[in-house]
């Protein structure tokens, strides 16, 4: 059965096409990849399954359940968490609290019991600390956790927000991007990272990504957006030999 | 019906002051998306130099209105400069904070200077006369506002649509960095916006000064605020949506007062404001442009 | 334990002094408008400072505390414990038939719609004979003593601290740093910017009870957008994001309005300054979002 099933999404901007008649299937533990020249539609998906944006036509099915255009804070609780593609942290909070506030949904105790320090807030406050360091030290942030997460570099800064999205507890990521601006070196080590999260949360992911080696190295199925509409779907071999995806990438980079 | 019209006509002059005064806030937000909260105490600032001008210097309504305009076309660029510009990468927040500021300033100053009292504004300047058309009076003032408005209205569109800094100004507002590309210079069309639209400002004082006989230090605050819904309700950013979103209002705020209560004069024009915000926040003509992620 | 401690300690103090006359009228006066004005300005930052939507209709909630918690006392005859619990159940439910539609509002338009609507709470006071129309409410018995002030000021600023250093107050800080990540974190972002607007509307609304049955007098003309200015300014100057600079500014700017009490049109112009100068080049305020803490619950 497959986890998030989408059937012909449309989404305009303007009058101007950004995703046409646009279909897609993961399946449960899969790890996808979404690829393209620029300006074919990916962050759109991603902005339209994340409720980010509204569709204009066409259904998304989440776990067997109708979640188009729901707002984007109910599909998280759903289960579908993300980063960006320009990362979108909370810039002035220290590492912890970024980590804290993903876990929201967890809390246990009432407002009252905050505004009243009863020990309910306690108790709840320190399990929450807990849980977040845990996803820190998976990322290797643990001992970051004081620090504003605007001052950390790039590459933390990157992990932390897949360490953020994790703490929502998705059934499927979502990372626009994640190798941007990483050397071949730090992008080795994020592939070996994506197949790790997939397989010890046991979850699937989709990703967007421009790096080809990433892509081609780490999915299992591929799909190729051209002007708003998939011109291929496949393994990474067809998709390598597919000759309108080699079209339509002419003069861009082909892994 | 009959007194239908004569409420429209009535509202037709202060239409027309509200219209001039939401061009300036729509102008400058349409180029820097910037809520010039000041931008009222600049049309008080410009009733005071007409008041001047003719009571001190004796020249006439048209003068005094040149005069203003003039000085109020300064006072704009270099607020602009002073306040502003150094927030222009600033949150629109910041920007808001700021001109509430500048607004505080102008009002207080003022008052500091001159004093709080209300002056009256010379009636010599502009002697009443009132004319009957079929039954409607309307008066020589009521004329002359409009007219005066209706020109300047004409004036701002031939520079808009067909000089060069106007091509600028629509150039910057669509796209500031492809603007800069295209060689222009954003700095002088930013002083350019700011200087047309706090003239407008200052003509629309000189005529509020003709139209209620009375100025004061705090006088831009409510047209100011009534304006900038004027702007709102056109469409901020969209110069023909102020000039139709102000004679609206002036003629809805005369119809208040003519049927209703007097008292709820003001709070009508904020009723508007928060209709259109949560009705279609882009007013009358706008499109809609969500947030880029 | 210890601030607990200096906390009463301070308390006692004051009260000697009022009870043997050290502190005189003039004094109490501005101690009352310091209490308030940090109500005020604590509860203000909540909405701007803290959950970065800028509201400038403060007066308008304050408004309506004052006007609900008078009518009463005053007319209803009611103790002044039930006048309080009027006013801030009155601004409460103010903030949120206000909120819920204009908070789906960004920026600067938010800002001018709260305006407004505070601007329409002033002409509807204005226009109810039963309160007196524009002339107000004159001869409200002085409930408001120093127990009322300190506890009062000692409460709100704990309950805002203690809502901001929780779940739900992170909730709120993460709608300011990025609105659209935290709604994909799963916040409900629409309904914690209703609560820190409700919340910060029911200790305006405190406040306004305090105020009136120290002052004598309400009228609409008081709560004018005047005096959201004048809270904006305190919260402003003291940083968007710390209670602690709320609370300093607040202190500071009642004595430069008690100092410049001759002078009114200075104090508005150094208020303007203070609105311009800090946002070029100090733009967190004084105290940018660093707090003094204050444990007195652990």
């Amino acid at each position: 059965m497959s986890l998030l099933e989408i059937k012909g999404l449309n989404k305009s901007f303007g009058g101007l096409s950004a995703l046409l008649e646009f279909d897609f299937r993961l399946a449960k533990n899969e790890l996808i990849g979404l690829i393209g020249p620029n300006g074919a539609g990916k962050t759109t998906v991603f902005n339209l399954i994340t409720g980010v944006y509204k569709p204009d036509k066409g259904k998304i099915i989440f776990a067997g359940e109708d979640i188009t255009g729901l707002p984007a804070y109910k599909i998280c609780r759903k289960g579908v968490a993300r980063t960006f593609q320009n990362i979108r942290l909370f810039n002035n909070l220290s590492v912890l609290d970024n980590v804290r506030i993903a876990l929201h949904k967890a809390v246990s105790y009432g407002l009252l019991a905050a505004v009243f320090r009863m020990p309910s807030y306690f108790a709840g406050e320190r399990l929450i600390e807990q849980e977040a360091l845990r996803y820190l030290e998976i990322f290797d942030l643990a001992d970051k956790k004081n620090e504003i997460a605007s001052n950390l570099p790039y590459g933390e800064q990157r992990r932390l927000e897949v360490a953020r999205a994790l703490a929502t507890r998705p059934t499927l990521l979502i990372l626009d991007e994640p190798a941007a601006g990483m050397n071949p070196y730090e992008t080795q080590e994020l592939m070996q990272l994506i197949r790790w999260i997939r397989d010890d949360f046991n979850i699937s992911i989709l990703l967007i990504e421009h790096d080809m080696s990433l892509v081609m190295g780490v999915c299992e199925r591929i799909y190729v957006l051209d002007y708003g509409q998939v011109i291929a779907e496949g393994g990474p071999e067809e998709i390598r030999n597919n000759k309108r995806v080699i079209e339509a990438y002419l003069g861009e980079e082909v892994g | 019906m009959l007194e239908f019209f004569q409420q429209a006509v009535n509202g037709l002059s202060l239409g027309a002051i509200y219209a001039l005064i939401a061009l300036g806030y729509t102008m400058v937000y349409g180029i820097i998306l910037l809520i010039n909260f000041a931008h009222g105490d600049i049309m008080m600032v410009g009733a005071y130099v007409g008041f001047f001008s003719i009571s001190l210097l004796g020249s006439n309504i048209l003068v005094a209105m040149i005069f203003a305009m003039v000085t109020c076309a300064v006072l704009g660029v270099l607020i602009e400069k002073i306040a502003y510009k150094p927030l222009r990468n600033s949150t629109r927040i910041a920007a808001l904070i700021t001109a509430i500021g500048v607004s505080l300033f102008l009002e207080y100053i003022t008052i500091f200077l001159l004093g709080a009292t209300q002056r009256v504004f010379p009636a010599s300047a502009f002697p009443a006369k009132y004319y009957n058309l079929m039954g409607i009076v309307i008066s020589n003032k009521d004329i002359f506002i409009i007219v005066s408005a209706v020109l300047l209205m004409i004036v701002l569109h031939y520079i808009i649509k067909r000089t060069r800094t106007g091509k600028a100004m629509r150039a910057v507002s669509l796209d500031r960095e492809a603007a800069v590309l295209m060689g222009i210079s954003v700095d002088r069309t930013i002083s350019v916006t700011f200087a047309i639209g706090s003239s407008l400002a200052a003509a629309a004082g000189v005529l509020v000064g003709v139209y209620y006989n009375t100025i004061n230090p705090l006088m831009g605050i409510i047209p100011g605020l009534k304006a900038f819904v004027a702007a709102v309700l056109g469409g901020i950013g969209i110069i023909p949506g102020a000039m139709v979103g102000g004679f609206v209002m002036g003629i809805l705020e005369t119809m208040v007062s003519g049927y209703g209560s007097s008292l709820y004069r003001d709070a009508a024009a904020f009723g508007i404001l928060i209709l259109i915000l949560l009705v279609k926040p882009t007013g009358l003509f706008g499109k809609n442009n969500g947030e880029k992620v | 334990m210890l601030e607990l401690a200096a906390l009463t300690a301070f308390f006692m103090l004051v009260q000697y002094m009022i009870t043997v006359g050290i502190l005189n009228q003039y004094y109490q006066i501005n101690l009352t408008s310091m209490c308030i004005n940090i109500i005020l300005a604590v509860s203000l930052n909540l909405i701007n400072g803290f959950t970065g939507q800028l509201s400038l209709g403060h007066a308008g909630f304050m408004a309506v505390g004052a006007y609900s918690s008078v009518v009463m006392t005053q007319m209803l005859g009611q103790p002044f414990i039930i006048g309080i619990l009027a006013a801030c159940l009155s601004a409460a439910l103010a903030g949120f038939v206000i909120g819920v539609p204009t908070l789906r509002l960004r920026g600067d338009y938010l800002a001018i719609a709260t305006l407004g609507f505070g601007e329409i709470i002033r002409v509807v006071l204005q226009n109810i004979d039963y309160i007196g129309g524009p002339a107000g409410i004159v001869g409200i018995s002085k409930l408001t003593t120093w127990t009322w002030l300190f506890a009062g000021t000692v409460v709100s600023t704990l309950v805002i601290v203690n809502l901001i250093n929780s779940s739900y107050g992170r909730a709120i800080i993460s709608i300011r740093e990025d609105e659209i990540a935290s709604e994909v974190m799963g916040i409900n972002t629409t309904r914690y910017k209703v609560l820190a607007f409700v919340v910060g509307a029911l200790f305006a609304g405190f406040a306004g009870a305090l105020y009136a049955h120290y002052f004598y007098i309400i009228k609409p003309e008081t709560f004018s957008f005047l005096k959201s200015f004048d809270v904006l300014v305190m919260v402003v100057l003291g940083g968007l994001g710390s209670t602690t600079g709320a609370v300093i500014a607040a202190v500071f700017i009642t004595v430069l309005t008690a100092a410049l009490q001759t002078f009114p049109a200075v104090r508005m112009i150094l208020y303007a300054l203070i609105l311009i100068i800090v946002m070029i080049y100090r733009p967190q305020g004084l105290m940018g979002n660093r707090e003094f803490s204050l444990k007195i619950f652990g």
